[in-house]
């Protein structure tokens, strides 16, 4: 096997005594550039600022004699010391900007830092939502004219752009399919999800008021077509299909299967969550698909960061399109974009809106990266970004199922992501040992145990903003940490050994959960805040 | 292509050791009639970042930035001054392109952060439990009365909604609960110098599950929550507490205090900025913690390695959906993550002397204005009380008056016309805002437009 890494390291230089090399404690607990940091509740006192504010100045009260007087506990610190604080913390983060993140369905590819600099754009950061609309036309302009782009990529009719997360955007597919089956005089009770789907479709139906049927799945990882026809008639409202599925395969069957749902009188969301995979290869819409969100911080790249904020706007089809939320955007003949809220829907013919989803008009932010995204991709660079991305999750299924179980790996090639299970690891070791040893090999690990189709899944989505040196030294760490697990390698089970905390107890977490700060000993006699406030 | 490393050498070597004679091997699963054999129709081919980067800034410069305005709007979204430090954390790659912390070993960052932002929430608001933050305020708002509901088990079907809850907070509440049953008793805001709290307190009743009630209003009003809360709590229902002003609550009382028993609110006045709406930061927060297992999103919580070290954990997750799928307390998958940081980074550059100080010059300065405003002719103030946002009522058409002020660069506020288009009544109503970041120039430039405007 060649060096998994590209500098001449070479694995397997024998340390025989690691004590004797660890090295002596030391008194701080840091260990050179891995910085202990405690909480700002430790370091910060209430009377420090980092911030220059004038002192209170005597003069009148409207506070209607609702004064805080009590102390409020919020720790400050100066700005040297904030900046040290945050950076101490960025450190014990792992990060795409640090290595290749093959979270499957996650799509963690590199976010460029162009889209960054156009979010910052005064007049789209620094433009408030309520702004006289004639104030904020170039604002408005971006949101129509990703909210086209997102329908020209999808072949659909309409886009709701106001839902704030991919969660939220399923939500809002579903109260349109429900909107359009009660303006029928339709009541519909069941939406049929595959056991596959990600947890949000059925939380999503069951929150919309739905009952959550399963789908069964075949052999081939795939909608059981027959058994999904079986089951329709006129209590289903409608089906909620991943395609590309989440075991990385595409549903070859999806417009048969929409099809069949609408002739049962049901309508078909799609998770878009792997759209990224499809761009510019092949349209949703051309599938029969009714609704589908896009997750924006997938498939466009706008940052994860550390969990939100995601964006999630719905396509929707001919037959949807009039239940779709408020406010939205309209561009007239004349060229102006319009922004249409509940006092001029009528105007604009949009009198069937099943609400609204969210106080302003959705994710600007997200929008002005998506829009500098797709713009520098270009027709010819988002076909590319798909067919790369799949072309690197078909090379690391290919070069890795010798030694990993790749249950599906019989099905034909796979989409953006390769999914493995546990199939051979010895004893007692689990997926979740071998994410744990990657850690030390300097990887964020895959996704883990989903989907739950799969005995301890390993869903690996590489993206295509990696190179193929990154991807040969990622198979090469993954082969080692597989050939470890089926070795019966005992280390595994006390990985990371190398990352800035070892396994962290989560059950303890849970049984005597501490889920905010509270001072150990709360000091008597601390000035109470209004007198520190002088007024 | 500057975004992909792979080169046509790459492509092949790779397809050779898959075995595919090509790329479109690849896609022999999607069925030829539905494949696109070209590029997609109408998009222009791949673009130079310095193109980009001008066709951005073109449509960028047909907004008035609220920077370049005369600026006094409001209603949910307010302008502060972010110091640069937060921009400047936020954009650090590890925490920029950092995924949710699901691998806490390596995402110890994230989570220490997310302790102390929920510490931060709770404190603010007088909780005991925040969550690690949800979408928006709105979105908070209606989680909280899908909360209330839980809580009641179903027993208790009718939420109580202040008339003046900001109104397209209660289009979202009113929109969700279409398709839960709940039954929504919505009133009209009440144009009068103090909110209607008998009127409110007279609508609880033995069905309530929940009554949510603004805090400073949409109108700007402040009041003292205690009674609602002993009425509510009399009929067994819990008080939802909105605030959409953070900064309010470093010179006034918090909603916990005053027994408020889940607050939530919009966050996006602390290091988020206005952006147009979005993202934003929605806040939620407990008072007692025996509710924590009922709280939608997510939470971070402490416990230890294996060594014995403090470390933080996503936990308590049995509540959420990838583990409880349709018996999840929501359906909701992220948080408002980046946006929790600049929040909490900007509240430790505060700490609780800044924030104060924050506070009161806001409130300093709003008094100005309220005053100056009063003596422009036509001109009354409604409220008696007010943090940094009041109502002033212009005797014609504000959203008309607001649309000619903006010609001139000045925003003079949120017209209560836009905000409730169905109540003629209202149309009168301007709601005008001042930060930190307004200046007694600006106060006198509104005073002086609408002098000129209303004569």
């Amino acid at each position: 096997m060649s060096a998994p890494n590209a500098s001449g390291w070479k694995p397997g230089t024998p340390v025989q005594d690691h004590n004797a090399m660890a090295g002596p404690d030391t008194v701080t607990g840091n260990r050179a550039l891995m910085l202990e940091e405690p909480l700002i509740f430790e370091i910060g006192t209430t009377e420090t600022t980092g911030v220059d504010l004038p002192e209170p100045q005597s003069g009148s009260n409207r506070l209607g004699g609702l004064d805080r007087s009590e102390k409020i506990g919020l720790p400050g610190l100066s700005e040297p010391e904030t900046i040290r604080h945050y950076t101490r913390l960025s450190r014990q983060n792992y990060a795409i900007d640090l290595g290749l993140f093959p979270l499957g369905s996650c799509t963690m590819k590199h976010n460029p830092r162009l889209n960054e600099k156009v979010a910052r754009m005064p007049g789209f950061a620094d433009v408030h939502p309520l702004q006289p609309v004639d104030t904020v036309r170039g604002a408005l302009e971006v949101v129509n004219e990703l909210a086209h782009w997102l329908i020209e990529l999808t072949g659909m009719h309409g886009v709701a752009m106001s839902p704030k997360a991919g969660a939220h955007g399923e939500l809002c597919g579903i109260l349109c399919i429900r909107a359009a089956l009660e303006a029928r005089g339709d009541a519909r009770e069941v939406i049929l999800v595959p056991e596959s789907a990600h947890g949000t479709n059925p939380a999503t139906a069951a929150f919309a008021g739905y009952r959550v049927e399963d789908i069964p799945a075949n052999a081939d990882g795939r909608v059981d077509l027959e058994a999904l026809k079986a089951r329709l008639g006129p209590d289903v409202a409608g089906v909620m299909i991943t395609n590309p599925n989440t075991c990385g395969l595409f549903e070859r069957d999806m417009k048969a299967i929409s099809d069949a749902v609408h002739e049962a009188g049901g309508f078909v969301y799609c998770d878009g969550a792997n759209f990224n995979a499809i761009v510019g290869k092949v349209r949703p819409g051309d599938l029969g698909v009714d609704a589908m969100h896009i997750n924006l911080h997938k498939t466009f790249s706008t940052p994860h960061g550390g969990g939100g904020p995601g964006s999630g706007p719905v396509v929707l089809s001919e037959a949807l399109s009039p239940y779709g939320p408020l406010p939205f955007t309209a561009r007239t003949k004349d060229g102006v974009v319009h922004l249409v809220e509940e006092g001029n829907a009528a105007e604009f013919e949009h009198t069937k809106a099943f609400g609204r989803m969210t106080a302003f008009h959705g994710q600007m932010g997200m929008f002005t990266r998506a829009l500098a995204y797709i713009l520098s991709h270009g027709a010819d660079g988002l076909r590319q970004v798909a067919e790369d991305a799949v072309l690197n999750a078909n090379y690391i299924l290919r070069s890795l199922e010798d030694v990993l179980h790749a249950p599906f790996g019989h099905s034909g090639p796979c989409m953006h992501e390769a999914l493995f299970g546990d199939k051979g690891f010895a004893g007692d070791i689990s997926t979740l040992d071998l994410a744990k040893a990657l850690i030390d090999e300097g990887y964020h690990p895959m996704t883990m145990y989903f989907p739950l189709v799969v005995h301890g899944a390993m869903l690996v989505e590489p993206t295509e903003t990696e190179s193929k040196a990154a991807l040969d030294q990622f198979i090469g760490a993954l082969r080692s940490v597989a050939e470890r697990a089926k070795a019966g390698d005992e280390s595994l089970k006390t990985a990371p050994h190398y990352a800035p905390r070892r396994r962290l107890d989560e059950t303890l977490a849970a049984r005597k959960p501490i889920l905010a700060w509270e001072e150990p000993n709360p000091p008597g006699g601390a000035p109470s805040m209004s007198e520190q406030g002088g007024r | 292509m500057r975004y992909l490393p792979l080169t046509d050498a790459d492509r092949s070597e790779m397809l050779e050791k898959i075995g595919a004679s090509d790329v479109d091997a690849l896609f022999v699963d999607v069925p030829e009639e539905a494949r696109l054999d070209g590029p997609i129709h109408g998009l222009p081919m791949h673009a130079s970042e310095m193109a980009v980067e001008k066709h951005m800034r073109r449509l960028s410069k047909k907004n008035l930035a609220a920077a370049d305005a005369a600026f006094f709007l409001g209603a949910g979204a307010y302008k502060h001054h972010v110091p640069a430090s937060v921009d400047h954390i936020i954009q650090r790659g590890e925490f920029l392109t950092a995924y949710t912390p699901y691998q806490p070993e390596i995402a110890q960052g994230t989570l220490q952060m997310l302790f102390e932002f929920q510490s931060q929430v709770a404190h603010l608001y007088g909780c005991a439990v925040a969550n690690a933050s949800m979408y928006d305020g709105s979105t908070a708002c209606w989680e909280a009365v899908a909360m209330a509901g839980r809580i009641a088990r179903g027993k208790k079907r009718k939420v109580v909604l202040s008339g003046a809850l900001h109104p397209h907070y209660a289009e979202v509440v009113k929109t969700m609960a279409k398709f839960t049953d709940d039954e929504i008793a919505h009133a009209r805001p009440a144009m009068q110098a103090a909110p209607d709290n008998d009127g409110l307190i007279a609508r609880i009743d033995e069905d309530t599950a929940s009554v949510v009630v603004q805090y400073p209003d949409i109108l700007g009003r402040v009041t003292d929550l205690a009674p609602i809360a002993e009425a509510a709590h009399a009929k067994g229902a819990l008080l939802i507490v909105v605030n959409t002003e953070p900064v309010a609550l470093g010179a006034l009382k918090s909603p916990g205090e005053m027994g408020a028993d889940i607050v939530v609110g919009e966050g996006q006045s602390i290091g988020v900025g206005l952006q147009f709406g979005g993202p934003y930061l929605g806040l939620f927060a407990v008072r007692d913690p025996k509710h924590v297992r009922m709280m939608p999103g997510r939470l971070c919580g402490e416990t230890q390695d294996a060594e014995g070290k403090r470390g933080y954990v996503l936990t308590l997750s049995t509540r959420e959906q990838h583990i409880r799928r349709e018996k999840a307390t929501s359906n909701i998958c992220t948080n408002s993550g980046l946006c929790a940081l600049a929040f909490s980074v900007h509240m430790t550059l505060l700490g609780e002397a800044g924030l104060r100080r924050l506070a009161m010059e806001n409130h300093r300065l709003a008094c100005i204005a309220a005053d100056r405003l009063a003596k422009v002719p036509g001109v009354s103030v409604l409220n008696d009380s007010f943090f940094n946002e009041f109502t002033i009522r212009l005797g014609t058409d504000a959203r008309a008056v607001v649309r000619k002020l903006a010609k001139q660069d000045v925003l003079a506020g949120v017209s209560l016309g836009r905000l409730f288009p169905d109540h003629a009544d209202l149309a009168d109503g301007l709601i005008v805002a001042v930060t930190e970041t307004t200046t007694e120039e600006d106060i006198e430039t509104l005073a002086s437009a609408l002098e000129e405007v209303l004569a």
